[in-house]
């Protein structure tokens, strides 16, 4: 398993990490499949997302898309935000291991939950349609 | 960087001795022969493999050299020690019990068993990281036949009770196995002592060459040849004989087992300082099984509230290998087994790290690893979004 060298940059130097605190909307999310946590803070103004920021608690990739899908999404507006997918958030990367590919679709689902968090809080419906499907992945062991 | 590499990842595998490469090289290019020929090259390639066999008998103190079979590895070992002596005879039912954190290569030939008309019992270890001979004696029937326990985890370090558990097995008329890969140089070996009947060694951990290994098996066992073919390794294990790996494996064997007093008192203080400063150093940080015998050379260390693959990666990065037992870093988003056995919870396995050492190890990469190691975990620890909820404030 090898990450590309955009998700060693994005890991080694995580963009926008922290927490907005008067934030419009927070998606707090977790990995059923590996126990990962993922907290994603937004700031909208007319709809449109001005500022974006994540914590993560995870692995190496749960952290880069994390990183990545926060520089995707600023300046978007919510209704294409929430249409950021696995895929994307992957090919951004240059790719991610197959084993790895739920840990965008944790990135893709932080930021659907923010969004949603925000129009609720606004009395509003939310968009997003709800989680993305994890697939189950390969089977293998480390070294030992 | 240009600093140099720290390589502490020694239970993965070691780097080869050069003085193992250098006593294996004129088993490439002028002892060649096939040791099974009759003509003079064959007879010097003969003579070769001999000799390796009979210093690693000497070595592991088997009874006699033919008690030795060479074979590519430690999962080949494993695998046909248990797949051979439980169908030994064309046996297809019986009682065999494996320890829940066995390798890999003892396990899955354990489940290929249980799916194929044999009865399989995983003994779990206790938290203390050990299996214990009192939980064997309880699970043991009169229809067991074959007994498996490692003598030493390749995660958390700790040694099993080998000579008690093969002696409660031998009260059953049950056959016992130890995997010694992780054990061999490290802490004693002795055959007879340990009163096994069977027991996998691997090169590679023992600073000799990959794809070598050996198969310890008791003089007038029932054995299922494992590799069928040219009947080598007195029909127990088929293939031309790799004289190169045998002489490697035994110069190898030598070297370690010369050097292991010494070596052993060096490793401990080494490994006792490291744990006893990321202890001191970190909230939140223990050692497993750090009260249980434990080989001198692993420390599985588990830091709460950061995730395993993580932290190899930063490491890796300012050039220095480890491994971890977490979710994340396996193809298969499971904890390590080894773990889950000892009941360590999944999201605390989650921050699991191991740190083993080897013959090249120094003070300076222990220094390294905890001046790289600290900063690190308190980075990922503040930009973890749980951290502060779960455990307060982060003095790291
Ligand atoms: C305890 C144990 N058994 C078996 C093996 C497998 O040995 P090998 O890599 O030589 O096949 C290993 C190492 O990978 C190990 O640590
Ligand atoms: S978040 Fe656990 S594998 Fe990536």
């Amino acid at each position: 398993m090898l990450y590309s060298d955009k998700v060693m940059d994005h890991f080694g130097s995580p963009h926008n990490m922290g927490v907005i605190e008067d934030a419009d909307g927070v998606g707090e999310v977790g990995n059923p499949v590996c126990g990962d946590m993922m907290k994603i803070t937004i700031k909208v103004t007319d709809d449109r997302l001005d500022d974006v920021k994540f914590q993560t608690l995870g692995c190496g990739a749960a952290i880069a898309t994390s990183s990545v899908i926060t520089d995707m999404a600023r300046g978007l507006s919510i209704e294409d935000a929430v249409k950021i997918t696995k895929a994307e958030i992957a090919r951004e990367l240059d790719g991610l291991p197959p084993a790895k590919m739920h840990c965008s679709v944790l990135a893709a689902d932080g930021l659907r939950a923010a969004v949603d968090d925000y129009l609720v809080k606004n009395g509003r419906e939310p968009i997003s349609g709800g989680p993305e499907h994890v697939e189950h992945d390969e089977h293998g062991h480390a070294a030992e | 960087m240009t600093e140099k590499r720290v390589y502490l990842d020694n239970a993965a595998t070691t780097r080869t001795d050069p003085r193992v490469v250098a006593a294996m090289e004129e088993f490439f290019t002028d002892t060649y022969g096939n040791a099974n020929s009759l003509h003079a090259e064959g007879r010097a390639a003969h003579k070769a493999l001999e000799d390796a066999r009979a210093r690693v008998a000497g070595a592991i103190n088997a009874s006699r050299p033919d008690e030795v079979l060479f074979t590519s590895g430690g999962t080949e070992s494993d695998n046909s020690a248990l797949i051979g002596l439980a169908t030994a005879g064309g046996r297809t039912s019986g009682h065999i019990v494996v320890s829940a954190f066995e390798h890999h290569a003892v396990l899955e030939p354990a489940e290929w068993l249980g799916k194929r008309g044999f009865d399989v019992t995983l003994l779990k270890p206790r938290a203390d990281g050990v299996v214990h001979a009192e939980d064997l004696r309880d699970v043991l029937r009169d229809d067991t036949i074959l007994v498996s326990v490692m003598h030493g985890n390749n995660e958390l370090g700790t040694i099993q009770p080998i000579r008690e558990l093969a002696a409660v097995t031998h009260e059953r008329d049950a056959l016992f196995h130890t995997d010694a890969a992780q054990t061999l140089g490290k802490i004693e070996f002795d055959a007879a002592e340990l009163g096994v009947d069977a027991a996998s060694f691997s090169g590679h951990k023992i600073y000799g060459p990959k794809g070598t290994g050996v198969l310890y098996l008791k003089k007038g066992l029932r054995f299922a040849p494992y590799l069928m073919g040219g009947g080598q390794e007195f029909r127990r294990r088929s293939g031309t004989q790799n004289v190169a790996g045998a002489q490697g494996f035994a110069a190898a064997l030598e070297i370690i087992v010369a050097e292991r007093e010494t070596e052993a008192v060096r490793l401990t203080k080494l490994r006792d300082r490291f744990e006893e400063a990321v202890v001191g150093k970190l909230d939140n940080t223990y050692v497993n099984s750090i009260d249980s015998p434990r080989m001198p050379h692993i420390t599985s260390l588990i830091v709460k509230g950061v995730e395993g693959e993580a932290m190899l990666l930063h490491l890796d990065a300012q050039g220095i290998a480890v491994s971890t037992g977490s979710a994340c870093s396996s193809g298969s988003l499971q904890a390590s087994h080894v773990l889950m056995a000892i009941d360590c919870p999944q999201e605390i396995a989650h921050g699991s790290l191991r740190v083993s050492l080897g013959r090249w190890t120094t003070d300076a990469d222990i220094d390294r690893l905890v001046d790289a190691l600290v900063p690190i975990v308190e980075r990922l620890r503040a930009m973890s979004p749980v951290y502060e909820k779960m455990f307060g404030t982060h003095k790291a």
